[in-house]
């Protein structure tokens, strides 16, 4: 609950995540594609993380609102279903860059544009294991203490404060001080 | 008032789910029960709190329990904004006497005239078995619920 939420699963093998894997500061994203603030976030974690490059690794979990967002748990499954053929993040990045167009017919074309194979891709985003990958991330996320989205966790301890580009880098730095020298 | 405990016996209460219809405490006896108090509809954290409530109600029910919100609100008021938001659980008013049902649960906030961000889970007997205020302002995720849910024994769990 308040001031003492952590997360519940760390990171592990069924986890994306972008940045050097010994990397000392973990910071993880519960989030909706559909959701504007994540939208706001993705240009944020993706900066802090070339800026942190080598300090910091990133893992995203899929947390859909789906009575808020209808296509948000579409667009989560094209997302493992892309990670599956090895494309998750390519498929994470153009999905946040067309928050407006996350219907089926769009998501099939991301597919085609990512050149993989649009059959395979469309068997999996039907798929039990997508769909199970899809919840156990939304379920690790409740257990988790997650309120909202995004909601960041860095070092497994949920960030509630201010996640805009500064404030956010400056609290990945201090903890990747504490990291180095303490 | 002080927000009711673990081991308490939950006051009954009746208060309308819509205009045209009441839900009882007692209409839960024999299932698990989580009670959400709010403060308003409309305003940004309850909107998010619910809705965060409305995307684990498959998860709750998995505990063999339900799920009510209450907020002061009157029913058309919660008419519109359950069906804004898509909500899938029964928001009671408790507008007449206005409070009385918080105030029975210790979640009321007399200065402001609205409820708590209080939550309750009762056993099938209607009694308390977990309780927690939030500060106002924070959406307290729905975690806790969960590990009360989890911890209920087994012999008080509803069969």
């Amino acid at each position: 609950m308040i001031g003492e939420a952590r997360l519940s699963v760390p990171i592990g093998p069924s986890d994306h995540v972008r940045g050097s894997a010994n990397a000392p500061v973990e910071l993880v994203e519960y989030g909706d594609f559909e959701c504007p603030s994540c939208g706001r976030a993705y240009p944020i974690a993706k900066h802090v993380l070339e800026k942190m490059n080598g300090v910091l690794k990133f893992a995203f979990r899929n947390f859909p609102l789906t009575q808020q967002h209808p296509d948000a748990v579409n667009a989560a499954r094209a997302a493992e279903a892309a990670g599956l053929q090895g494309r998750f993040w390519q498929m994470h990045d153009i999905l946040f860059e067309n928050q407006e167009y996350l219907d089926y017919e769009s998501l099939l074309q991301y597919a085609v544009e990512l050149r993989i194979d649009a059959n395979r891709f469309a068997r999996d985003f039907r798929s039990p294991k997508v769909e199970r990958k899809v919840l156990a991330d939304f379920e690790s996320g409740v257990r988790s203490g997650v309120n909202g989205t995004p909601t960041f966790f860095i070092n497994g301890i949920r960030y509630d404060g201010d996640w805009s580009y500064y404030s956010l880098l400056q609290v990945l730095q201090s903890v990747a001080a504490e990291a180095n020298f303490v | 008032m002080e927000l009711l405990q673990k081991g308490a016996q939950a006051p009954s209460f009746t208060l309308r789910s819509t205009p045209d219809q009441n839900l009882s405490l007692e209409d839960f006896r024999g299932k698990n029960l989580v009670l959400c108090f709010y403060p308003a509809d409309w305003s940004p954290v309850c909107g998010d709190e619910l809705a965060l409530f409305n995307e684990v109600l498959p998860m709750i029910r998995k505990y063999d329990a339900e799920f009510v919100a209450i907020s002061v609100d009157g029913a058309w008021c919660h008419q519109a904004f359950k069906k804004d938001r898509k909500l899938r659980f029964p928001l009671l008013s408790d507008f007449e006497p206005k409070g009385e049902v918080s105030r029975k649960y210790g979640a009321y906030r007399e200065k402001e005239g609205e409820s708590a961000r209080a939550l309750f889970v009762l056993n099938g007997d209607g009694v308390i078995h977990w309780s927690y205020l939030s500060p106002v302002g924070i959406n307290p995720g729905a975690d806790g619920i969960l590990a009360a849910l989890e911890s209920l024994p087994v012999e008080e769990a509803a069969s």
